[in-house]
Order: structure tokens, then C-alpha cells, then sequence
């Protein structure tokens, strides 16, 4: 069908993104091909190395998921503060992969995670690395005939904690700035420090932390040192909400706290 | 897989005419009743309710997702109405404002505590919002200020403001604990409902 229909069809999945650019005119498709009546998209799968949600899963369904939460925190921690209740209740999280918006919290997560994406076109299958899978703002290496039927959240090793934090001018709107850390403690001292980030880089990419801090016990580290190497990883832009600069201050500050989060003793992940 | 066609600029020539663009029967259950209307397949949600089926209490402001006039509650849970194609509802259950209750001598819980703690001005915003807290009190009947807030973070009003509607939320959440988590409203509400429904059917 998305062969036959070519460059003029597009996926319609929850259409929290989609709906919104038709509505505006910004987009004009001569077709839509609503993949929502297809059966088996729709599940979680929890394993010991991945969580595999489907291309119907709604954010909401799984910020729910308790294995999903339990096997890999980040995704709930992240999905708390992907829009509000009414749009997460429709948009997928694959969904939001796939448009590929550099202020999206879940395309952060998908490179933290070293997600796998699971493509399908009428000539077969392929899998696709997060890393490989984002170009630009909006922009990915999906062909214009191939559906995402689902994608594979990594989990990270035993000893990591993970934390997601972003600031945005309500709860629920696209962040100014945020970020997801993850850190992994091995015989009481961290042995890697990675991070991802939301609303400042145009393609998410993994920042990794690992030799400012490693080796060091968690609970002793004064998490400021990461400020300087964050500010000089971001290129974030100016709009009407913010400076470039501010932003660049804020997720500098936002790191910091995300990390302190996943050293402090009493927050388990 | 169902592939829906649109006007567009590019192939076909826009067609804004019935005789031009393909109709499609649309049923779907809002408010209790079945309801059937021809649309074209690109009709919004929020147009189908409005237009199609005379349901003018859900409103439109923004139509991208951002001011949430137009909240609906789909199978339960609240949506944007403005981001879904009505065909998208075909076989569903959708409950607008009309539906929480449309006696003004027997207001739900949230309409009551709209009406006590003056959470509204000129009203445009307000069908959004009293599905949003309708479907939040059910998950959460004892929200702290904090999330009374955060749970009306998706709705704009621009007249109003927000204090009177926070304090709403927990003046409803209060409403609805009296009245035995709802129960009793909701078991009033629906013989409203049948009643309202009884009416129309006669005036038909
Ligand atoms: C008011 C508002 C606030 C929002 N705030 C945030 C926010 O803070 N953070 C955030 O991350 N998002 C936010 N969103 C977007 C929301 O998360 C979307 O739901 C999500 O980005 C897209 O998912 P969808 O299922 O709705 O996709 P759709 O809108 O249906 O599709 C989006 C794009 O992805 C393509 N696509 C979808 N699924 C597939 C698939 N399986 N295979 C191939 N292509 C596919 C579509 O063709 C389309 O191009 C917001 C949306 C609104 C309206
Ligand atoms: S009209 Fe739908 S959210 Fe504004
Ligand atoms: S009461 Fe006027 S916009 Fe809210």
C-alpha cells in the first residue's frame, strides 16, 4: 500500500503530530494510511535485553506497563513528560520516533537505550540502529514505503540507574531543554556515564561522560564537572521562548541534577 | 489496511463538494445513543460532533492540540477531538459535555463545582475542561493542589483564569467523596441522560 500510494502517502498512526501539520496545511498527502485497524501492533514485550513496543502503543500504555517500568525505568521517567494525559492517551511512542522532532522526548531515549528499530516494506524487513536512524530535525532513514512495526528499547547493564529531567514553561509542553542520563556503577564505582538530550541538538546523539567521572564512588562526585563538557556538546537555537544561551545553561544545570539523581542512594532505578 | 483519500493540491482538484468527494457512513455511540452520519473521510472529530450531529457543546479553538476546547472523552479516556478523523471514531464510544450531564438543576460533580467557584467567564473553554476533570477525578478522586493543576495543564483559558479553576477541581473532587465517589450522580445522571434523550426523540 505505501509502495503503491509512493512520495503522496503518509502514516497515520495517533496523529497527535500528523493531524496537527494537516490541519495547519503545512502538509498535504493524497493519502492516509491509518495502520490502527492492523492487529498486533499493539504490545509490549519485555525481555532481559529489550522492551519491544509495538507501532500502536500509546505513551500512555506504556508509561502503565508495570514490566516495562520495572525492566527499564527511563522509558516511564520519560514518558511523564511527553505532552499531556489527552495526547498521550493517542500518540504513539513509535510514532514519535518516527517524526523525529529534536524537542520529542522519546528519540532521546531511543539512542540512549541503543534502540533498534524494526522497519517492514513490501520488499521484506530491516533493522535499523537509533543512531544510524536520525538525520535531522524531522528527518529520518525511513524509506518513504516503510512502516515501523515496532522498535526495541535496549536495557542498559546490571548496577545503571537512570534519570530523565527536562524544564518546560508548563508540564506537558515541548521541553526548553532536557535531558536523559544513564550511569553505571560496577565494585562501587561508576564504570560508564552516558547521556542523551532533548531540545538542544539537532540529531539526538549519545554525550558520554564516562572519563570525568570514572572510577570515582557515585555518592562523592561533585556532578558539576559534567556542566562544561555539556555546554560544549549542545548547539541548541534561539526562539521565542529561549536563548540558545539560556538553553545551554539549562541543560548544563539539567545534567547535573539528572546525574546527582542517579548517584543519590536512596533513589533506586 | 484502509487507506483514506484526501483533497489535495496536488493530483486531484480540491473538492469541497459532496458530488466530488466520496461519503463514507460514519456510526459511533456518543453519549450513550448510536449515531450515524455521512462525512467525508477527512472530517475532524470535533467537526463531525459539531456539524453532523448537532453536539455544538464540544469546541474548537486551536485545532493542533495545544488549547484543548475540544476534549472528548474516547472509549473512557480524554482526547482531542480536533486530532482525529471522525472515521477513526467508527464503532467507538465517545461522551462530549453534553454527555456529563446537560440538566441544570442536576449538574455533575465538576459542572457544580464550576458553577461554586466561579471557574468560568465567557465559557469557551469550559466543555474542555470539565471532560479532562471528569476523566481525571475518576483515575485520581483525591488530587493534592499540585496535581489539580498539573491535570488542567493541557487546557487554555484566556479569560477566567486559573486559580478558581484548581480550586474547582478540588471542590469537585470533594463534590463527588459526598456523594459517594460518584455514584449517586452518575446513577442521577444517566436517567437525566434517557430523559434528555426521551425529549429529543419526541421533538423528532
Ligand atoms: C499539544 C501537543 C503537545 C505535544 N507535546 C509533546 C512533547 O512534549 N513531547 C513529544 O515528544 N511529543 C509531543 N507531542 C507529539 C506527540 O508525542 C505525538 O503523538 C508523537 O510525536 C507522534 O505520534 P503519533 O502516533 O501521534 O504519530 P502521527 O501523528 O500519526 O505520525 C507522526 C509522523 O510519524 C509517521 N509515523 C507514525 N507511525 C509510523 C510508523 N509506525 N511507521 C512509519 N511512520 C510512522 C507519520 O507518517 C507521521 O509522519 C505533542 C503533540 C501535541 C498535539
Ligand atoms: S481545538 Fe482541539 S485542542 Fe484546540
Ligand atoms: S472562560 Fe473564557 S476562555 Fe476560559
Amino acid at each position: 500500500m505505501l509502495r503503491e500510494v509512493g512520495h503522496d502517502g503518509k502514516v497515520l498512526a495517533g496523529g497527535q503530530s500528523l493531524i496537527p501539520v494537516l490541519n495547519m496545511r503545512l502538509a498535504q498527502p493524497a493519502h492516509l494510511v491509518d495502520i490502527n485497524g492492523i492487529s498486533g501492533l499493539a504490545s509490549v514485550e519485555v525481555s532481559d535485553t529489550a522492551v519491544r513496543v509495538g507501532a500502536l502503543v500509546r505513551h500512555a500504555a506504556l508509561e502503565r506497563e508495570a514490566s516495562a517500568r520495572h525492566t527499564l525505568p527511563l522509558l516511564s521517567q520519560a514518558l511523564g513528560n511527553v505532552a499531556h494525559p489527552a495526547i498521550r492517551n493517542r500518540g504513539t511512542t513509535v510514532g514519535s520516533i518516527a517524526h523525529a522532532d529534536a524537542a520529542g522526548e522519546m528519540p532521546a531515549v531511543a539512542v540512549l537505550t541503543a534502540a533498534v528499530i524494526e522497519a517492514v516494506s513490501a520488499s521484506g524487513t530491516r533493522e535499523i540502529a537509533a543512531a544510524d536512524f536520525f538525520q535531522g530535525p524531522l528527518e529520518t532513514t525511513l524509506a518513504e514505503d516503510e512502516l515501523i512495526v515496532a522498535i526495541r528499547f535496549g536495557t542498559f547493564p546490571a548496577g545503571t540507574r537512570t534519570a530523565f529531567l527536562e524544564s518546560a514553561r508548563r508540564q506537558g509542553d515541548y521541553a526548553l531543554a532536557g535531558v536523559a542520563a544513564a550511569l553505571t556503577v560496577a565494585d562501587g564505582v561508576v564504570g560508564r556515564a552516558l547521556a542523551s538530550f532533548v531540545s538542544v541538538t539537532d540529531v539526538p546523539d549519545i554525550l558520554d561522560l564516562t572519563e570525568a567521572v570514572r572510577g570515582q564512588e557515585p555518592g562523592g562526585i561533585d556532578w558539576s564537572v559534567v556542566d562544561d563538557l555539556v555546554q560544549g556538546h549542545v548547539s541548541p537555537e534561539a526562539d521565542i521562548h529561549a536563548t540558545a544561551d539560556y538553553r545551554r545553561a539549562l541543560v548544563g544545570e539539567l545534567t547535573r541534577r539528572a546525574f546527582a539523581r542517579t548517584a543519590a542512594p536512596e533513589v533506586s532505578a | 489496511m484502509t487507506t483514506t483519500s484526501f483533497s489535495s493540491t496536488g493530483a486531484e482538484p480540491f473538492a469541497a463538494d459532496a458530488s466530488i468527494e466520496p461519503l463514507l457512513s460514519i456510526s459511533l455511540r456518543v453519549n450513550g445513543a448510536q449515531h450515524s452520519a455521512m462525512a467525508p473521510a477527512r472530517r475532524l472529530l470535533s467537526d463531525f460532533l459539531r456539524g453532523e450531529l448537532g453536539l455544538t457543546g464540544t469546541h474548537v479553538g486551536c485545532e493542533h492540540g495545544v488549547c484543548g476546547a475540544c476534549t472528548v472523552l474516547f472509549d473512557g479516556e480524554p482526547v482531542r477531538s480536533c486530532l482525529m478523523f471522525a472515521v477513526s471514531a467508527q464503532g467507538h464510544d465517545v461522551t462530549t459535555v453534553e454527555g456529563l450531564g446537560n440538566d441544570p438543576s442536576h449538574l455533575s460533580p465538576v459542572q457544580q463545582a464550576f458553577a461554586e467557584c466561579h471557574a468560568l467567564q465567557c465559557g469557551f473553554c469550559t466543555p474542555g475542561f470539565l471532560t479532562t476533570i471528569t476523566a481525571f477525578l475518576e483515575q485520581h478522586p483525591d488530587p493534592t493542589p499540585d496535581e489539580a493543576r498539573e491535570c488542567v495543564s493541557g487546557n487554555l483559558c484566556r479569560c477566567t483564569g486559573y486559580q478558581n479553576i484548581v480550586k474547582a477541581v478540588l471542590r469537585a473532587a470533594e463534590l463527588r467523596r459526598e456523594a459517594g465517589a460518584g455514584e449517586a450522580w452518575a446513577a442521577g445522571a444517566s436517567e437525566a441522560a434517557k430523559a434528555t434523550r426521551a425529549a429529543e426523540e419526541g421533538t423528532r
